[in-house]
C-alpha cells in the first residue's frame, strides 16, 4: 500500500498498540500531525517538550508499556533530552520520535537543526537517523522492540521532513532481525543452581529488590520467595511497592535516606541476593564497607550490571520472570528452610531492627512538619493512590513515610533525580490508570520547573491531586549546606519570591487551597480529594526539617546520622 | 593488562562514534582503535586495546555489547593471534645518511617508500615493539613525522572469530 512516511510513523504506531502519545508541533514535523489527525490515536499536547518526554515516561511507568513522544527539530528535540536521559537512567521504555531538517540541508546548521542521534546516543538504549524513506517501517519496528524487550529503556528516531513526506510501498515487517541485538530471557540453569545452593547454605540472608523486579512484574515470585523460605526483604527507591509496606518481612528502603533495620540488615547479612539492582551509590555508601560479611548474589537482566559497582560473588543473568520461578524449583526440592537457629535468630534480629528504629521525626502541634503531611496523605488516600514525586527532600519523606503495596504505584525520578519530573509525570500516570487516584507530592522548588503542565492537567480535567511541600527553600540543598557546608546557605531560598500557589492554581483554572497548621491538614486533603479535578495544595511546612536517617555521602550505612538535628 | 579486542559492528553511519563515545564517556583506558572493512560488506571489524584488570575488561566488553550496532566482541589476548602495527615514518635523510638508513630500514625488513633531498619515507609492518624499536634507532637521524595504524590483529584458528562462541 501506498503511504507517506508520516503515514507509515502513524500506521506504525497504531500496529504496535499504541492509542496515546505525547507531544508538541513545529515546522518540520507538520506532515506528521497532519497524517496524526485522520488515525484514532488520541494526542496530548503538553505545554513544554519536556513536559511530554516525562509524561510518556510516567505512562510507561505505571502501564508497563512503551510510552510515546513527539517533537519537532531542534530546540523541540533538545528539549526532549532531560526526559529521555530520564528514562534512560530508570529503565523506561520510551520511543521518541523527533523530526530533523530536510536531508539535503543536513549538516548545514540549518534552522531549527540540531544533531539529535549524536546528542542522544548517550542517553539512550538505541537511536536512529532515518535516511532512506524505505527504511522506517523497519526502523519503527524495531524501536519498539528494542525499547521494550530486554532492560527497557528510550529509543529515538530521528526523522528528516522529508522522508516524513516521501511515498513508500508500506508492509509492516512481522519480525525484527538484529543480529547485534538478542535480548536474553532464559539464562544458564547451572547459575541458578549455584544460587539456591548458596541461598541454602545462608544464615543470615537478605534480598534486596530494585526497579528491575518491577518492570519484570515478579512482585508475586519475590513475595513468596520470601515468605516461604523466611527471607527479610529491603527494597531500593525503585523497588519500593514490591512488597507492602506493612509486610512482617519488609525493612524498608536501603541507602542515604533508608531505614536503620536495612541498612543494619546489610551491613551484617551474609548472603545479599539482589534482583533487578544496579548497586547505586545512593545505595550503598561507601563500596568498601557495602555488605561486608556477605557473599553477593547479582540477578540481572543486564549482564553488564554485574560487577559493575559491587563485585558479585554469583550471578543470575536472565529475566527474573524466569530466574525466579526457576529458583523457587530447585529450592522446593531442598530441605525446607527458615527453621534453624541461625535463621529463626537472623528474623529476630531484623524485627528487632525494624521495631527499635522506626522511621520518626518530631511531630508539633503548631508548627507544620512535612512529614505529618505525607502521613496524612497516606491516611486520607488509604496507602492506594499512585504516588509521583518531583525530587528533594519531599522525595525522600514520600518515600518513607507513604505505604506502597502495590508494583507501579510510586512513580519517581530514581537514577537521574530530575526536578521538574513529577507534574508532568503525573500526567502520563493519570492517562495510563484514568480510573486510579493520582497524587503529586512535589516541593516549591520542584513544582515551578514544570508547572506549566498545570495548563495541560485543566485542559484534560484530569483529578490529580498536587500536595506542594512549600518550605520555601531547596529543601535537600539546604540539608546538605545545614550538614557539610557549614549552615552556609548559598542561593537555596524562595523566602523572596513570594510566589502564591494558590492564586498559581487559580489562574490555570485549577482548584487552590492552603494549610498552614497541623489542624488545617487532614481539612485540606479531604477537601481536595472531594474536589473532581485538579488542585493545588500548598503546604505551608517549616524550612529547617532533615530527611533523617541519612548516610552521608561516601559514609558507610551503618554510619546514619538519626535523630534530630538543629 | 594489556587486552586485544576484536569489535565486530554494523556497517552503518555512525558506529564508530558509537563505540567511541561509549569509551570515553565510561571512561575506559585504549590505547589504539583501529577499523576497517571485512569479509563481509556490511560488517566493520574495529580492534580496540584496553588497559586494565580483568574487571575492567569485562566492563568495557559488557558495555560494548550493548550496543546495538554491536554484533559480536572477541577477547583475543588469551588466543594464539597475529598481530600487526603499521607505520609510515618521515626521516630526515641527507644524501650523507641515506645509506645509513638504508641499512636500518634492511635490518628491520622495513621498505623505502619515497625519497627526496632531505627526506625518506620508511614503511614498516610488524608487532608493536618492532615498530617502537625502529623508531628509537630513526631518532638519531630525526623523525619529522610519522602515522601509525593502530594494532590489528586475527586469531590463528581456522574459523573466524564472528563464528566462535
Amino acid at each position: 500500500m501506498n503511504m507517506t512516511g508520516s503515514q507509515v510513523v502513524v500506521s506504525s504506531l497504531q500496529k504496535e498498540g499504541v492509542d496515546l502519545i505525547f507531544g508538541y508541533p513545529g515546522g518540520v514535523v507538520l506532515p506528521l500531525y497532519d497524517a496524526l489527525y485522520d488515525f484514532p490515536i488520541r494526542h496530548i499536547l503538553t505545554r513544554h517538550e519536556q513536559g511530554a518526554a516525562h509524561a510518556a515516561d510516567g505512562y510507561a511507568r505505571v502501564t508497563g508499556k512503551v510510552g510515546v513522544c513527539i517533537a519537532t527539530s531542534g530546540p523541540g528535540a533538545t528539549n526532549l533530552v532531560t526526559g529521555i536521559a530520564n528514562a534512560n537512567a530508570d529503565s523506561v521504555p520510551l520511543v521518541c520520535i523527533t523530526g530533523q531538517v530536510g536531508l539535503a540541508i543536513i549538516g548545514k546548521d540549518s534552522f531549527q537543526e540540531a544533531d539529535v542521534t549524536g546528542i542522544t546516543a548517550s542517553i539512550t538504549k538505541h537511536n536512529y537517523l532515518v535516511k532512506n524513506p524505505l527504511d522506517l517501517p523497519r526502523v519503527m519496528k524495531e524501536a519498539f522492540y528494542i525499547a521494550r524487550t530486554g532492560r527497557p529503556g528510550p529509543v529515538v528516531v530521528d526523522i528528516p521532513k522529508d522522508v516524513l513526506t516521501a511515498t513508500i510501498d508500506y508492509h509492516y515487517p512481522e519480525q525484527v532481525h538484529l543480529r547485534g541485538y538478542k535480548p536474553l530471557d532464559e539464562g544458564k540453569p547451572a547459575e541458578v543452581e549455584q544460587a539456591a545452593a548458596a541461598l541454602l547454605a545462608a544464615k543470615r540472608p537478605l534480598l534486596f529488590i530494585g526497579g528491575g523486579a518491577v518492570s519484570a512484574g515478579v512482585a508475586e515470585a519475590i513475595i513468596d520467595l520470601a515468605e516461604t523460605w523466611q527471607i527479610p526483604v529491603i527494597t531500593s527507591l525503585m523497588g519500593l511497592g514490591t512488597v507492602p509496606a506493612g509486610h512482617p518481612l519488609f525493612l524498608g528502603m536501603v541507602g542515604m535516606h533508608g531505614t536503620v533495620a536495612a541498612n543494619l540488615a546489610v551491613m551484617d547479612c551474609d548472603l545479599l541476593l539482589g534482583a533487578g539492582v544496579r548497586f547505586d551509590d545512593r545505595v550503598t555508601g561507601l563500596l568498601s564497607k557495602f555488605a561486608p560479611k556477605a557473599k553477593i548474589i547479582h540477578f540481572d537482566i543486564d549482564p553488564a550490571e554485574i560487577n559493575k559497582n559491587v563485585p558479585a560473588h554469583l550471578r543470575v543473568v536472565g529475566h527474573l520472570g524466569w530466574s525466579l520461578p526457576a529458583l523457587r524449583q530447585i529450592l522446593c526440592t531442598a530441605q525446607p528452610l527458615g527453621a534453624s537457629p541461625e535463621r529463626k535468630e537472623w528474623i529476630v534480629q531484623t524485627t528487632k531492627w525494624r521495631e527499635d528504629s522506626p522511621l520518626v521525626y518530631q511531630p508539633d502541634g503548631q508548627v507544620l512538619k512535612p512529614q505529618y503531611v505525607i502521613q496524612e496523605l497516606d491516611r486520607l488516600t488509604e496507602s492506594n493512590a499512585i504516588l509521583v514525586t518531583d525530587v528533594g527532600q519531599h522525595q525522600m519523606w514520600s518515600a518513607q513515610f507513604y505505604r506502597f503495596n502495590r508494583p507501579r504505584t510510586l512513580v519517581t525520578s530514581g537514577g537521574l533525580g530530575t526536578m521538574g519530573f513529577g507534574l508532568p509525570a503525573a500526567i502520563g500516570a493519570q492517562f495510563g490508570r484514568p480510573d486510579e487516584l493520582v497524587v503529586l507530592v512535589t516541593g516549591d522548588g520542584s513544582i515551578l520547573m514544570n508547572c506549566q503542565e498545570m495548563a495541560t492537567i485543566v485542559e484534560h480535567k484530569l483529578p490529580i491531586k498536587v500536595a506542594i511541600i512549600n518550605n520555601q527553600v531547596l529543601g535537600m540543598v539546604r540539608q546538605w549546606q545545614r550538614l557539610f557546608y557549614h549552615h552556609r546557605y548559598a542561593y537555596s531560598g524562595f523566602a523572596q519570591g513570594g510566589t502564591d500557589y494558590v492564586r498559581l492554581a487559580e489562574a490555570f483554572g485549577a482548584v487552590g487551597l492552603r494549610a498552614a497548621t497541623p489542624a488545617e491538614v487532614p481539612v485540606v486533603i479531604e477537601k481536595a480529594l472531594a474536589v473532581d479535578g485538579p488542585v493545588f495544595m500548598d503546604f505551608q511546612v517549616c524550612p529547617e526539617e532533615n530527611v533523617l536517617p541519612m548516610v552521608p555521602a561516601g559514609a558507610s550505612l551503618d554510619q546514619m546520622i538519626e535523630g534530630v538535628i538543629d | 593488562m594489556r587486552h586485544t579486542l576484536a569489535v565486530m559492528v554494523e556497517n552503518r553511519p555512525g558506529v564508530l562514534a558509537r563505540v567511541a563515545g561509549l569509551i570515553a564517556r565510561r571512561a575506559f583506558n585504549i590505547e589504539s582503535i583501529s577499523a576497517s572493512h571485512t569479509e563481509e560488506p556490511d560488517m566493520t571489524r574495529i580492534t580496540i586495546v584496553v588497559e586494565g584488570n580483568n574487571r575492567n575488561v569485562e566492563q568495557v566488553v559488557n558495555q560494548l555489547s550493548k550496543l546495538v550496532d554491536v554484533v559480536k566482541i572477541i577477547d583475543l589476548t588469551m588466543e594464539p593471534s597475529i598481530e600487526r602495527d603499521m607505520a609510515l615514518i618521515k626521516v630526515k635523510a641527507s644524501p650523507e645518511t641515506r645509506s645509513d638508513i638504508m641499512d636500518i630500514v634492511e635490518v628491520f625488513r622495513a621498505k623505502i617508500v619515497d625519497v627526496n633531498r632531505q627526506t625518506m619515507v620508511i614503511e614498516l609492518t610488524g608487532e608493536e615493539s618492532k615498530i617502537e624499536a625502529l623508531c628509537e634507532v630513526l631518532q638519531d637521524h630525526g623523525i619529522v613525522e610519522m602515522v601509525r595504524t593502530g594494532k590489528i590483529a586475527l586469531s590463528r584458528r581456522p574459523a573466524a572469530a564472528k563464528d566462535t562462541d
